[in-house]
Protein backbone atom coordinates (compact mmCIF):
# COMPACT_ATOMS: atom_id res chain seq x y z
CA UNK A 1 0.00 0.00 0.00
CA UNK A 2 1.28 3.43 -0.98
CA UNK A 3 1.03 6.52 1.21
CA UNK A 4 -0.50 9.07 1.19
CA UNK A 5 -3.97 7.61 0.66
CA UNK A 6 -6.49 9.60 -1.33
CA UNK A 7 -9.93 9.47 0.26
CA UNK A 8 -11.34 12.80 -0.84
CA UNK A 9 -13.08 11.75 -4.04
CA UNK A 10 -15.94 14.24 -3.65
CA UNK A 11 -13.41 16.98 -4.06
CA UNK A 12 -11.93 15.62 -7.23
CA UNK A 13 -10.93 12.29 -8.72
CA UNK A 14 -7.76 11.20 -10.48
CA UNK A 15 -7.98 10.81 -14.25
CA UNK A 16 -8.51 7.21 -15.23
CA UNK A 17 -5.45 6.14 -17.29
CA UNK A 18 -7.84 5.03 -20.04
CA UNK A 19 -9.17 8.60 -20.15
CA UNK A 20 -5.66 10.01 -20.49
CA UNK A 21 -4.91 7.56 -23.32
CA UNK A 22 -7.99 8.72 -25.19
CA UNK A 23 -7.03 12.38 -24.75
CA UNK A 24 -3.37 12.28 -25.74
CA UNK A 25 -3.67 12.25 -29.56
CA UNK A 26 -5.84 15.37 -29.37
CA UNK A 27 -3.00 17.44 -27.93
CA UNK A 28 -0.50 16.72 -30.71
CA UNK A 29 -1.76 15.00 -33.87
CA UNK A 30 -5.47 15.82 -33.81
CA UNK A 31 -5.02 19.34 -32.50
CA UNK A 32 -7.45 21.06 -34.88
CA UNK A 33 -10.16 23.53 -33.98
CA UNK A 34 -13.43 21.65 -34.07
CA UNK A 35 -15.06 24.72 -35.60
CA UNK A 36 -12.73 24.68 -38.62
CA UNK A 37 -14.91 23.44 -41.43
CA UNK A 38 -12.45 23.61 -44.28
CA UNK A 39 -9.80 21.04 -43.53
CA UNK A 40 -9.23 17.61 -42.11
CA UNK A 41 -7.67 18.93 -38.89
CA UNK A 42 -10.97 20.57 -38.03
CA UNK A 43 -12.96 17.53 -39.10
CA UNK A 44 -11.10 15.03 -36.94
CA UNK A 45 -11.36 17.35 -33.94
CA UNK A 46 -15.07 17.72 -34.57
CA UNK A 47 -15.40 13.97 -34.82
CA UNK A 48 -13.76 13.63 -31.42
CA UNK A 49 -16.18 16.16 -29.95
CA UNK A 50 -19.18 14.48 -31.56
CA UNK A 51 -18.23 11.09 -30.15
CA UNK A 52 -17.73 12.57 -26.69
CA UNK A 53 -21.03 14.38 -26.85
CA UNK A 54 -22.76 11.09 -27.62
CA UNK A 55 -20.95 9.25 -24.82
CA UNK A 56 -21.94 11.94 -22.33
CA UNK A 57 -25.52 12.15 -23.57
CA UNK A 58 -25.84 8.37 -23.29
CA UNK A 59 -24.76 8.41 -19.64
CA UNK A 60 -27.73 10.64 -18.75
CA UNK A 61 -30.13 9.46 -21.49
CA UNK A 62 -30.19 12.81 -23.29
CA UNK A 63 -29.86 13.76 -26.94
CA UNK A 64 -26.30 14.75 -27.81
CA UNK A 65 -27.59 18.11 -29.08
CA UNK A 66 -28.72 18.86 -25.54
CA UNK A 67 -25.17 18.87 -24.13
CA UNK A 68 -23.58 22.31 -23.77
CA UNK A 69 -19.90 22.19 -22.86
CA UNK A 70 -18.68 24.58 -20.17
CA UNK A 71 -15.55 24.96 -18.07
CA UNK A 72 -17.10 22.96 -15.25
CA UNK A 73 -20.11 22.58 -13.01
CA UNK A 74 -19.64 26.03 -11.46
CA UNK A 75 -20.04 27.63 -14.86
CA UNK A 76 -22.94 25.31 -15.71
CA UNK A 77 -24.75 26.32 -12.53
CA UNK A 78 -24.12 30.00 -13.18
CA UNK A 79 -25.32 29.67 -16.77
CA UNK A 80 -28.45 27.81 -15.71
CA UNK A 81 -29.51 30.20 -12.97
CA UNK A 82 -28.45 33.51 -14.50
CA UNK A 83 -29.29 32.46 -18.06
CA UNK A 84 -32.83 31.40 -17.13
CA UNK A 85 -33.42 34.38 -14.84
CA UNK A 86 -32.51 36.77 -17.60
CA UNK A 87 -34.28 34.95 -20.41
CA UNK A 88 -37.56 34.53 -18.52
CA UNK A 89 -37.47 37.85 -16.69
CA UNK A 90 -40.78 38.93 -18.14
CA UNK A 91 -42.45 35.70 -17.14
CA UNK A 92 -41.43 35.93 -13.51
CA UNK A 93 -38.79 36.75 -10.95
CA UNK A 94 -38.84 33.93 -8.42
CA UNK A 95 -36.39 31.04 -7.99
CA UNK A 96 -36.65 28.14 -5.56
CA UNK A 97 -33.55 26.37 -4.32
CA UNK A 98 -32.38 24.73 -1.08
CA UNK A 99 -30.12 25.72 1.79
CA UNK A 100 -27.71 22.82 1.29
CA UNK A 101 -26.88 23.51 -2.35
CA UNK A 102 -23.25 23.91 -3.35
CA UNK A 103 -21.87 27.43 -3.22
CA UNK A 104 -21.88 27.41 -7.03
CA UNK A 105 -25.69 27.51 -6.84
CA UNK A 106 -26.16 29.54 -3.65
CA UNK A 107 -23.83 32.33 -4.76
CA UNK A 108 -25.37 32.87 -8.24
CA UNK A 109 -28.76 32.90 -6.49
CA UNK A 110 -27.47 35.53 -4.06
CA UNK A 111 -26.09 37.55 -6.93
CA UNK A 112 -29.49 37.39 -8.66
CA UNK A 113 -31.15 38.57 -5.46
CA UNK A 114 -29.06 41.73 -5.67
CA UNK A 115 -30.59 42.27 -9.10
CA UNK A 116 -34.13 42.02 -7.76
CA UNK A 117 -34.82 38.30 -8.23
CA UNK A 118 -36.60 36.70 -5.29
CA UNK A 119 -35.10 33.46 -4.05
CA UNK A 120 -36.62 30.90 -1.68
CA UNK A 121 -34.04 28.73 0.10
CA UNK A 122 -35.90 25.62 1.23
CA UNK A 123 -34.77 24.02 4.45
CA UNK A 124 -34.00 20.30 4.58
CA UNK A 125 -34.84 17.61 7.11
CA UNK A 126 -32.27 16.15 9.48
CA UNK A 127 -31.04 13.71 6.81
CA UNK A 128 -30.46 16.60 4.42
CA UNK A 129 -33.37 15.76 2.14
CA UNK A 130 -35.55 18.35 0.42
CA UNK A 131 -39.26 17.67 0.87
CA UNK A 132 -41.06 17.76 -2.52
CA UNK A 133 -44.15 19.16 -0.79
CA UNK A 134 -42.08 22.16 0.31
CA UNK A 135 -41.14 22.72 -3.31
CA UNK A 136 -44.80 22.57 -4.34
CA UNK A 137 -45.84 24.98 -1.61
CA UNK A 138 -43.13 27.47 -2.50
CA UNK A 139 -44.18 27.77 -6.15
CA UNK A 140 -45.95 31.01 -7.06
CA UNK A 141 -47.16 32.30 -10.43
CA UNK A 142 -43.89 34.22 -10.60
CA UNK A 143 -41.65 31.15 -10.17
CA UNK A 144 -39.44 30.62 -13.22
CA UNK A 145 -36.93 28.09 -11.93
CA UNK A 146 -36.45 25.37 -9.35
CA UNK A 147 -32.84 24.37 -8.66
CA UNK A 148 -32.26 21.37 -6.41
CA UNK A 149 -29.12 19.27 -6.24
CA UNK A 150 -29.15 15.55 -6.98
CA UNK A 151 -26.69 14.53 -4.28
CA UNK A 152 -24.99 16.64 -1.65
CA UNK A 153 -21.23 17.07 -1.84
CA UNK A 154 -20.68 16.88 1.93
CA UNK A 155 -23.15 14.37 3.26
CA UNK A 156 -23.98 12.49 0.04
CA UNK A 157 -27.74 12.63 0.60
CA UNK A 158 -29.68 11.93 -2.59
CA UNK A 159 -32.74 14.14 -3.12
CA UNK A 160 -36.10 12.92 -4.50
CA UNK A 161 -35.43 14.58 -7.86
CA UNK A 162 -38.04 12.54 -9.73
CA UNK A 163 -40.83 13.72 -7.43
CA UNK A 164 -39.68 17.32 -7.67
CA UNK A 165 -39.45 16.98 -11.46
CA UNK A 166 -43.08 15.87 -11.59
CA UNK A 167 -44.17 18.88 -9.59
CA UNK A 168 -42.13 21.23 -11.78
CA UNK A 169 -43.71 19.77 -14.91
CA UNK A 170 -47.18 19.93 -13.45
CA UNK A 171 -46.72 23.60 -12.54
CA UNK A 172 -44.91 24.49 -15.75
CA UNK A 173 -41.76 25.64 -13.97
CA UNK A 174 -38.27 24.93 -15.33
CA UNK A 175 -36.23 22.53 -13.22
CA UNK A 176 -32.45 22.67 -12.91
CA UNK A 177 -30.50 20.01 -11.08
CA UNK A 178 -26.89 20.29 -9.95
CA UNK A 179 -25.93 16.66 -10.46
CA UNK A 180 -22.18 17.11 -10.14
CA UNK A 181 -21.78 14.53 -7.37
CA UNK A 182 -24.35 12.08 -8.69
CA UNK A 183 -23.64 11.68 -12.40
CA UNK A 184 -21.43 8.68 -13.04
CA UNK A 185 -21.98 7.35 -9.51
CA UNK A 186 -25.69 6.56 -9.55
CA UNK A 187 -28.04 6.06 -12.51
CA UNK A 188 -29.16 9.42 -13.89
CA UNK A 189 -31.84 9.59 -16.56
CA UNK A 190 -32.96 13.11 -17.47
CA UNK A 191 -36.22 11.83 -18.91
CA UNK A 192 -37.16 9.84 -15.81
CA UNK A 193 -36.02 12.60 -13.47
CA UNK A 194 -37.91 15.26 -15.40
CA UNK A 195 -35.10 17.79 -15.28
CA UNK A 196 -34.84 20.58 -17.87
CA UNK A 197 -31.32 21.66 -17.07
CA UNK A 198 -28.58 19.67 -15.38
CA UNK A 199 -25.01 20.55 -14.39
CA UNK A 200 -22.13 18.11 -14.07
CA UNK A 201 -18.40 17.93 -14.66
CA UNK A 202 -15.64 15.61 -15.81
CA UNK A 203 -13.21 15.76 -12.93
CA UNK A 204 -15.66 14.18 -10.49
CA UNK A 205 -15.95 11.11 -12.74
CA UNK A 206 -12.27 10.35 -13.38
CA UNK A 207 -12.01 12.79 -16.27
CA UNK A 208 -9.94 15.94 -16.62
CA UNK A 209 -10.43 19.22 -14.76
CA UNK A 210 -11.63 22.27 -16.67
CA UNK A 211 -14.52 20.71 -18.55
CA UNK A 212 -18.14 20.31 -17.59
CA UNK A 213 -21.53 20.31 -19.20
CA UNK A 214 -24.96 21.77 -18.89
CA UNK A 215 -27.75 19.60 -20.18
CA UNK A 216 -30.34 21.90 -21.76
CA UNK A 217 -33.63 20.28 -22.79
CA UNK A 218 -34.62 20.85 -26.40
CA UNK A 219 -38.17 19.52 -26.41
CA UNK A 220 -41.15 19.70 -24.09
CA UNK A 221 -40.17 22.31 -23.08
CA UNK A 222 -37.49 23.87 -25.26
CA UNK A 223 -35.31 25.69 -22.75
CA UNK A 224 -33.70 28.94 -23.78
CA UNK A 225 -30.89 30.78 -22.03
CA UNK A 226 -29.21 34.13 -22.22
CA UNK A 227 -25.50 33.28 -22.61
CA UNK A 228 -22.87 34.49 -20.20
CA UNK A 229 -20.22 34.76 -22.91
CA UNK A 230 -20.75 36.40 -26.28
CA UNK A 231 -18.57 35.40 -29.17
CA UNK A 232 -18.43 32.82 -31.90
CA UNK A 233 -21.81 31.35 -31.06
CA UNK A 234 -20.53 27.87 -30.20
CA UNK A 235 -22.73 25.37 -28.37
CA UNK A 236 -25.97 26.53 -29.98
CA UNK A 237 -25.12 30.10 -29.01
CA UNK A 238 -25.27 29.30 -25.30
CA UNK A 239 -21.54 29.17 -24.66
CA UNK A 240 -19.12 30.80 -27.04
CA UNK A 241 -15.47 29.87 -27.03
CA UNK A 242 -13.26 27.39 -28.89
CA UNK A 243 -13.96 23.93 -27.58
CA UNK A 244 -11.15 22.34 -25.54
CA UNK A 245 -11.16 19.20 -27.67
CA UNK A 246 -8.74 17.07 -25.57
CA UNK A 247 -10.72 17.78 -22.41
CA UNK A 248 -14.00 17.02 -24.13
CA UNK A 249 -12.66 13.74 -25.51
CA UNK A 250 -11.51 12.84 -21.99
CA UNK A 251 -14.90 13.80 -20.55
CA UNK A 252 -16.56 11.54 -23.13
CA UNK A 253 -14.31 8.59 -22.36
CA UNK A 254 -14.84 9.10 -18.62
CA UNK A 255 -18.60 9.12 -19.15
CA UNK A 256 -18.43 5.96 -21.23
CA UNK A 257 -16.41 4.15 -18.54
CA UNK A 258 -18.88 5.20 -15.85
CA UNK A 259 -21.77 4.00 -17.92
CA UNK A 260 -20.15 0.62 -18.53
CA UNK A 261 -18.83 0.06 -15.02
CA UNK A 262 -21.32 1.81 -12.74
CA UNK A 263 -23.28 -1.31 -11.84
CA UNK A 264 -20.26 -3.20 -10.53
CA UNK A 265 -18.35 -0.17 -9.31
CA UNK A 266 -21.14 1.18 -7.12
CA UNK A 267 -21.57 -2.18 -5.42
CA UNK A 268 -17.85 -2.36 -4.69
CA UNK A 269 -17.72 1.21 -3.41
CA UNK A 270 -20.74 0.73 -1.21
CA UNK A 271 -19.16 -2.36 0.33
CA UNK A 272 -15.97 -0.40 1.09
CA UNK A 273 -17.98 2.48 2.50
CA UNK A 274 -19.95 0.14 4.75
CA UNK A 275 -16.74 -1.52 5.89
CA UNK A 276 -15.31 1.87 6.81
CA UNK A 277 -18.51 2.88 8.56
CA UNK A 278 -18.72 -0.34 10.58
CA UNK A 279 -15.00 -0.23 11.42
CA UNK A 280 -15.23 3.28 12.82
CA UNK A 281 -18.70 3.42 14.27
CA UNK A 282 -18.54 -0.06 15.74
CA UNK A 283 -15.33 0.65 17.63
CA UNK A 284 -15.97 4.09 19.09
CA UNK A 285 -18.50 5.72 21.34
CA UNK A 286 -20.19 8.99 20.52
CA UNK A 287 -19.66 9.05 16.80
CA UNK A 288 -22.58 10.19 14.67
CA UNK A 289 -23.46 9.62 11.05
CA UNK A 290 -24.35 12.79 9.16
CA UNK A 291 -26.76 12.53 6.25
CA UNK A 292 -29.21 9.87 5.19
CA UNK A 293 -28.72 6.27 6.40
CA UNK A 294 -29.56 4.75 3.01
CA UNK A 295 -30.33 7.40 0.40
CA UNK A 296 -26.75 8.46 -0.08
CA UNK A 297 -23.94 8.29 -2.62
CA UNK A 298 -22.20 4.90 -2.65
CA UNK A 299 -18.75 6.35 -1.82
CA UNK A 300 -19.82 8.87 0.80
CA UNK A 301 -19.41 8.68 4.55
CA UNK A 302 -19.68 11.69 6.84
CA UNK A 303 -19.16 11.24 10.56
CA UNK A 304 -18.95 13.58 13.55
CA UNK A 305 -16.55 12.55 16.30
CA UNK A 306 -17.77 14.18 19.50
CA UNK A 307 -15.25 16.08 21.65
CA UNK A 308 -12.57 16.34 18.97
CA UNK A 309 -12.08 19.11 16.47
CA UNK A 310 -12.10 18.14 12.80
CA UNK A 311 -8.98 19.90 11.66
CA UNK A 312 -6.96 18.52 14.55
CA UNK A 313 -8.22 15.09 13.58
CA UNK A 314 -7.10 15.59 9.97
CA UNK A 315 -3.70 16.58 11.31
CA UNK A 316 -3.53 13.30 13.19
CA UNK A 317 -4.13 11.29 10.02
CA UNK A 318 -2.15 13.49 7.69
CA UNK A 319 -1.15 10.64 5.42
CA UNK A 320 -4.83 10.21 4.51
CA UNK A 321 -6.45 12.88 2.36
CA UNK A 322 -9.83 13.70 3.88
CA UNK A 323 -12.05 16.71 4.32
CA UNK A 324 -13.62 18.30 7.39
CA UNK A 325 -16.66 20.46 8.05
CA UNK A 326 -14.63 22.21 10.69
CA UNK A 327 -14.40 25.98 10.51
CA UNK A 328 -10.69 25.85 11.01
CA UNK A 329 -10.22 24.46 7.52
CA UNK A 330 -12.01 27.43 6.01
CA UNK A 331 -11.16 31.09 6.01
CA UNK A 332 -14.55 32.06 7.41
CA UNK A 333 -14.24 30.28 10.79
CA UNK A 334 -17.86 29.16 10.35
CA UNK A 335 -18.48 25.42 10.40
CA UNK A 336 -20.17 23.66 7.50
CA UNK A 337 -23.44 25.38 6.56
CA UNK A 338 -24.68 22.08 5.19
CA UNK A 339 -24.38 20.32 8.54
CA UNK A 340 -25.88 23.36 10.28
CA UNK A 341 -28.85 23.18 7.89
CA UNK A 342 -29.42 19.60 9.02
CA UNK A 343 -29.67 20.78 12.59
CA UNK A 344 -26.27 19.38 13.56
CA UNK A 345 -24.95 21.49 16.46
CA UNK A 346 -21.95 23.73 15.78
CA UNK A 347 -19.85 21.61 18.12
CA UNK A 348 -20.53 18.42 16.15
CA UNK A 349 -20.23 20.28 12.85
CA UNK A 350 -16.71 21.26 13.91
CA UNK A 351 -16.07 17.59 14.62
CA UNK A 352 -17.10 16.20 11.25
CA UNK A 353 -15.01 14.34 8.71
CA UNK A 354 -16.01 13.49 5.14
CA UNK A 355 -14.68 10.28 3.66
CA UNK A 356 -14.90 9.99 -0.11
CA UNK A 357 -14.28 6.51 -1.48
CA UNK A 358 -13.52 6.25 -5.17
CA UNK A 359 -12.78 3.95 -8.08
CA UNK A 360 -9.20 3.36 -6.96
CA UNK A 361 -9.79 2.94 -3.21
CA UNK A 362 -8.71 -0.47 -1.89
CA UNK A 363 -9.85 -2.57 1.05
CA UNK A 364 -6.36 -2.27 2.52
CA UNK A 365 -6.61 1.51 2.44
CA UNK A 366 -9.98 1.38 4.16
CA UNK A 367 -8.63 -0.84 6.93
CA UNK A 368 -5.61 1.40 7.39
CA UNK A 369 -7.90 4.42 7.61
CA UNK A 370 -10.05 2.77 10.28
CA UNK A 371 -6.98 2.00 12.38
CA UNK A 372 -5.52 5.50 12.04
CA UNK A 373 -8.83 7.20 12.79
CA UNK A 374 -9.30 5.22 15.99
CA UNK A 375 -5.82 6.13 17.19
CA UNK A 376 -6.15 9.81 16.29
CA UNK A 377 -9.56 10.15 17.92
CA UNK A 378 -8.31 8.51 21.11
CA UNK A 379 -5.21 10.73 21.16
CA UNK A 380 -7.36 13.86 20.84
CA UNK A 381 -10.03 12.74 23.28
CA UNK A 382 -7.28 12.20 25.86
CA UNK A 383 -6.39 15.82 25.26
CA UNK A 384 -9.96 17.16 25.12
CA UNK A 385 -11.37 19.08 28.10
CA UNK A 386 -14.84 18.41 26.71
CA UNK A 387 -14.33 14.66 26.82
CA UNK A 388 -13.05 14.93 30.37
CA UNK A 389 -16.08 16.99 31.41
CA UNK A 390 -18.47 14.57 29.71
CA UNK A 391 -16.78 11.66 31.49
CA UNK A 392 -17.29 13.50 34.80
CA UNK A 393 -20.98 13.56 33.99
CA UNK A 394 -21.22 17.25 33.15
CA UNK A 395 -23.87 18.09 30.58
CA UNK A 396 -21.93 20.26 28.15
CA UNK A 397 -25.05 22.01 26.91
CA UNK A 398 -25.60 23.49 30.38
CA UNK A 399 -22.11 24.95 30.67
CA UNK A 400 -21.79 28.70 30.29
CA UNK A 401 -18.89 29.12 27.90
CA UNK A 402 -16.69 32.14 27.73
CA UNK A 403 -17.21 32.47 23.97
CA UNK A 404 -14.68 34.53 22.09
CA UNK B 1 -2.38 24.77 4.86
CA UNK B 2 0.92 23.43 6.10
CA UNK B 3 1.70 23.54 9.79
CA UNK B 4 5.05 24.62 11.16
CA UNK B 5 7.34 21.93 12.53
CA UNK B 6 6.87 23.27 16.04
CA UNK B 7 3.07 23.03 15.83
CA UNK B 8 3.36 19.46 14.58
CA UNK B 9 5.77 18.61 17.39
CA UNK B 10 3.43 19.96 20.07
CA UNK B 11 0.53 18.12 18.46
CA UNK B 12 2.36 14.79 18.38
CA UNK B 13 4.07 15.24 21.75
CA UNK B 14 1.88 17.52 23.83
CA UNK B 15 3.74 18.90 26.86
CA UNK B 16 2.09 18.81 30.26
CA UNK B 17 -1.18 17.41 29.00
CA UNK B 18 -3.58 16.56 31.80
CA UNK B 19 -5.45 18.03 34.75
CA UNK B 20 -5.03 19.06 38.39
CA UNK B 21 -7.84 18.86 40.88
CA UNK B 22 -9.50 22.24 40.65
CA UNK B 23 -9.98 22.57 44.38
CA UNK B 24 -6.43 21.72 45.38
CA UNK B 25 -4.41 24.36 47.16
CA UNK B 26 -2.53 26.69 44.84
CA UNK B 27 -4.29 25.50 41.69
CA UNK B 28 -5.71 28.06 39.28
CA UNK B 29 -7.91 27.02 36.35
CA UNK B 30 -8.75 28.95 33.20
CA UNK B 31 -11.30 27.61 30.74
CA UNK B 32 -11.88 29.70 27.64
CA UNK B 33 -13.60 29.27 24.28
CA UNK B 34 -16.77 27.40 23.41
CA UNK B 35 -17.51 24.12 21.62
CA UNK B 36 -19.65 26.03 19.08
CA UNK B 37 -16.60 28.05 18.10
CA UNK B 38 -14.49 24.94 17.69
CA UNK B 39 -12.03 25.82 20.45
CA UNK B 40 -12.06 25.13 24.19
CA UNK B 41 -8.88 25.46 26.22
CA UNK B 42 -8.38 24.45 29.82
CA UNK B 43 -5.17 25.71 31.34
CA UNK B 44 -4.16 25.02 34.93
CA UNK B 45 -1.30 26.26 37.09
CA UNK B 46 -0.01 25.05 40.43
CA UNK B 47 1.53 27.84 42.51
CA UNK B 48 3.85 27.54 45.49
CA UNK B 49 5.36 30.62 47.12
CA UNK B 50 4.18 32.82 44.29
CA UNK B 51 5.99 30.66 41.70
CA UNK B 52 4.28 28.43 39.13
CA UNK B 53 5.75 25.02 39.89
CA UNK B 54 3.61 23.06 37.43
CA UNK B 55 1.14 23.66 34.61
CA UNK B 56 -1.26 21.45 32.68
CA UNK B 57 -3.58 21.83 29.71
CA UNK B 58 -6.38 20.14 27.83
CA UNK B 59 -7.57 21.55 24.53
CA UNK B 60 -10.40 20.90 22.11
CA UNK B 61 -9.41 22.70 18.94
CA UNK B 62 -7.24 22.63 15.87
CA UNK B 63 -3.54 21.80 15.88
CA UNK B 64 -2.56 25.43 16.38
CA UNK B 65 -4.81 25.71 19.43
CA UNK B 66 -3.31 22.54 20.89
CA UNK B 67 0.21 23.77 20.23
CA UNK B 68 -0.51 27.24 21.67
CA UNK B 69 -1.75 25.81 24.95
CA UNK B 70 0.96 23.17 25.12
CA UNK B 71 3.60 25.86 24.61
CA UNK B 72 1.92 28.06 27.22
CA UNK B 73 2.34 25.37 29.89
CA UNK B 74 6.05 25.14 29.08
CA UNK B 75 6.48 28.86 29.40
CA UNK B 76 4.46 29.12 32.61
CA UNK B 77 6.56 26.70 34.61
CA UNK B 78 9.11 28.47 36.76
CA UNK B 79 7.60 31.91 36.28
CA UNK B 80 6.22 34.00 39.13
CA UNK B 81 2.54 34.87 39.00
CA UNK B 82 3.41 38.38 37.94
CA UNK B 83 5.80 37.26 35.20
CA UNK B 84 3.21 34.85 33.87
CA UNK B 85 0.79 37.72 33.43
CA UNK B 86 3.22 39.31 30.99
CA UNK B 87 3.04 36.51 28.40
CA UNK B 88 1.65 37.94 25.18
CA UNK B 89 -0.15 36.14 22.38
CA UNK B 90 2.23 37.69 19.86
CA UNK B 91 5.11 35.79 21.43
CA UNK B 92 3.20 32.55 20.91
CA UNK B 93 2.49 33.50 17.27
CA UNK B 94 6.17 34.13 16.73
CA UNK B 95 7.40 30.97 18.45
CA UNK B 96 4.97 28.70 16.57
CA UNK B 97 4.99 30.58 13.24
CA UNK B 98 1.21 30.79 13.26
CA UNK B 99 -0.38 32.13 10.06
CA UNK B 100 -2.86 35.05 10.30
CA UNK B 101 -5.96 32.79 10.32
CA UNK B 102 -4.60 31.04 13.44
CA UNK B 103 -3.83 34.11 15.51
CA UNK B 104 -7.07 33.61 17.43
CA UNK B 105 -5.57 30.38 18.83
CA UNK B 106 -2.77 32.36 20.46
CA UNK B 107 -5.25 34.93 21.77
CA UNK B 108 -7.20 32.11 23.33
CA UNK B 109 -4.04 30.79 24.99
CA UNK B 110 -3.30 34.23 26.45
CA UNK B 111 -6.87 34.43 27.71
CA UNK B 112 -6.53 30.97 29.26
CA UNK B 113 -3.33 32.03 31.06
CA UNK B 114 -5.08 35.14 32.39
CA UNK B 115 -8.08 33.03 33.41
CA UNK B 116 -5.89 30.60 35.34
CA UNK B 117 -3.97 33.42 37.06
CA UNK B 118 -7.18 35.22 38.02
CA UNK B 119 -8.69 32.03 39.36
CA UNK B 120 -5.56 31.40 41.42
CA UNK B 121 -5.55 34.96 42.79
CA UNK B 122 -9.23 34.79 43.64
CA UNK B 123 -8.79 31.51 45.47
CA UNK B 124 -5.73 32.85 47.31
CA UNK B 125 -7.66 35.93 48.43
CA UNK B 126 -10.60 33.87 49.59
CA UNK B 127 -8.28 31.62 51.53
CA UNK B 128 -6.66 34.63 53.14
CA UNK B 129 -10.04 36.04 54.11
CA UNK B 130 -11.10 32.70 55.56
CA UNK B 131 -7.92 32.50 57.58
CA UNK B 132 -8.47 36.04 58.87
CA UNK B 133 -12.05 35.23 59.84
CA UNK B 134 -10.98 32.06 61.63
CA UNK B 135 -8.14 33.95 63.30
CA UNK B 136 -10.39 36.76 64.54
CA UNK B 137 -13.06 34.26 65.67
CA UNK B 138 -10.57 32.30 67.75
CA UNK B 139 -9.01 35.39 69.37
Amino acid sequence: MKLPIYMDNHSTTPCDPRVVDAMLPYFTEKFGNSASRNHSFGWEAEEGVDTARKQIAKLINADSKEIVFTSGATESNNLALKGVAEMYREKGDHIITSSTEHRAVIDPAKSLEKKGVKVTYLSVDKTGTVNPDDVRNAITDKTILISIMLANNEIGTINPIKEIGKIAKEKGVLFHCDATQGVGKIPVNVQELGVDLMSFSAHKIYGPKGIGALYVRRRAPRVRLVPMLDGGGHERGMRSGTLPVPLIVGFGKAAELCEQEMATESVRMMALRDRLKAGIMGAMEEVYLNGHPTERLPGNLNISFAYVEGEALLMGVKEIALSSGSACTSATLEPSYVLRALGVGSDLAHSSIRFGIGRFTTEEEVDYTIDRMLKAVNHLREMSPLYEMAKEGIDLSTVEWAAH
Amino acid sequence: MAYSEKVIDHYNNPRNMGSFKKDDDGVGTGIVGAPECGDVMKLQIKVENDTIVDAKFKTFGCGSAIASSSLATEWLKGKTVEEAGQIKNTEIVEELNLPPVKIHCSVLAEDAIKGALNDYKKKAEMKLQQEETTASASS
